[in-house]
């Protein structure tokens, strides 16, 4: 699908925010969503990779290492159709402002960078709309992998691309991963219309610039819930 | 007598070593995969349940054994990935359509990858009870859009040779009631909302199947078997004709 929500006619609008963990999106939508909340509004904040039912499959097969690109790839498209046909969709229908950490461009780059054909894994996700605003936060690729390797965390094997082949160290491995998955993002960045942050600016600077947009793009008032 | 030994297992020590043909995917297909090592032969039996499929598929094993090709047995649901939950899944009735649909895909996905081409680059036959083709047919009765599930299936193998073993519903409701006295919540397309009736339900999803098939085969140019003939007319039939594939045909 290449229309947003707002151009299929539905009353809610979708926010999503994209780009490499550690570059601070998880904290900006979450900003986002206590403002948005607090002038109150109707508002639904989701996360990627959270229904319960295809959890069970994909840790099972992240265990043992079972995944390729593809079922990797399939797996998670599951599992996002399942949240997008049962929450998001009856969610915008009804009106809310959803927002998404995550959507399918984390899909788009991911699977892509596993090898899976562009077009192939595009089509998968056709049945989705597009998001009425993506928030890409673009950070300095050290940045992002210092502020997620600093804590030296234990990496999960597909999380650090190792299923790749790219370097038998985890970190090593992780950080070739992650490098192409940013240059996947960049390269969506103009065909998906990215409104592209800079994620090395003080949180409330970046928080200032998302607010102005949010409510300049959407007309926040009708999304006043009722009492 | 010559001709009939085709149909029973041979006495005789001479092995016919399959001619390898060019393989290929609908599709964009799977990342890594080297067609031209698959020296196996993909081999598909497709029909709904009561249709004979299992009969079939265990006589061709037998006889492809008999015949000296090792054989495995692939079928829908049977992914060690995604197979229980699946099935919990679909005892729940939870889950809508595009999510049920992409399960399956994962299902096969897992199936193909795993089972499917490692047979295949063995050089192995491998029996499908069930490919692409009964996965998107449910979907397509279903109102799943057609392009979308081609993209999908996209990844799939085309396999070598393909039997649609068909029966008329009326016929077939029969078959199923001979066998298990109850009829299949999914098998009737309940989930439909055809009509509350179940026996009814189940003649008009049947027969929606059946004519999704009939479309599908004149896009993928598969064989329409009449099952409604006796077992070994059938079974000589499809030997007859996986012989041909055999020989490159």
């Amino acid at each position: 699908m290449t229309k947003t929500f707002a151009e299929l006619g539905f009353e809610g609008r979708l926010i999503a925010v994209e780009g490499l963990d550690g570059s601070g999106k998880s904290t900006q939508i979450y900003l986002l969503k206590r403002w948005l909340e607090m002038r109150g509004f109707k508002v639904f904040f989701s996360e990627w990779n959270s229904s319960a039912l295809v959890k069970s499959a994909t840790s099972k097969g992240k265990k043992q290492n079972l995944l390729t690109p593809t079922t990797f790839s399939l797996i998670h498209a599951t599992d996002f159709a399942d949240r997008y046909e049962r929450q998001l969709l009856p969610l915008l229908k009804a009106g809310y402002l959803v927002l998404c950490d995550r959507y399918i461009f984390t899909a788009f780059a991911r699977d892509v960078v596993r090898g899976c054909p562009p077009a192939w894994v595009r089509g998968l996700y056709s049945f989705a709309a597009l998001p009425d605003i993506t928030f890409f936060f673009r950070s300095h690729l050290e940045v992002s992998l210092n502020r997620i390797l600093d804590n030296r965390p234990t990496l999960k094997h597909h999380e650090a691309g190792m299923d790749l082949g790219l370097s038998s160290d985890p970190y090593e491995s992780f950080r070739i991963f992650q490098g192409r998955i940013f240059e996947q993002y960049l390269a969506m960045s103009t065909e998906f219309n990215f409104v592209v942050m800079d994620a090395n600016q003080r949180i409330e600077e970046q928080q200032g610039l998302v607010r102005r947009l949010v409510e300049n793009r959407i007309d926040l008032p009708t999304f006043t819930a009722t009492k | 007598m010559a001709r009939k030994t085709k149909s029973a297992p041979t006495n005789e020590a001479e092995v016919l070593v399959p001619k390898v043909t060019p393989k290929r995917f609908f599709g964009l297909g799977l990342p890594g995969v080297e067609v031209e090592k698959l020296s196996g032969k993909l081999i598909v039996v497709e029909g709904a349940d009561g249709s004979g499929r299992s009969t079939q598929i265990a006589r061709l094993i037998q006889w492809l054994e008999a015949s000296g090709h090792h054989t495995i047995q692939v079928g829908l649901k049977r992914s060690s990935l995604v197979s229980e939950e699946l099935e919990a899944a679909q005892q729940g009735n939870i889950l809508s359509r595009t999510t049920l649909s992409l399960f399956y895909a994962t299902d096969f996905a897992d199936q193909l990858e795993n089972t499917i081409l490692p047979a295949l680059r063995a050089g192995s036959m491998v029996l499908a009870d069930r490919y692409i083709y009964t996965l998107m047919a449910r979907d397509l009765v279903r109102g799943v859009d057609e392009q979308w599930l081609r993209n999908l299936y996209g990844i799939a193998l085309v396999p070598d040779a393909v039997f649609y073993l068909e029966v008329r519903p009326e016929k077939l409701v029969q078959r199923v009631f001979a066998k298990q006295q109850a009829l299949d919540y999914w098998e009737s397309g309940m989930d439909l909302g055809l009509s509350r009736d179940m026996f009814d339900s189940f003649l008009q999803y049947q027969s929606r199947m059946r004519d999704t098939f009939r479309r599908l085969q004149r896009h993928y140019g598969f064989d329409l078997i009449d099952a409604e003939r006796p077992v070994e007319r059938i079974s000589a039939d499809l030997q007859n004709k996986i012989e041909t594939v055999l020989a490159g045909g």
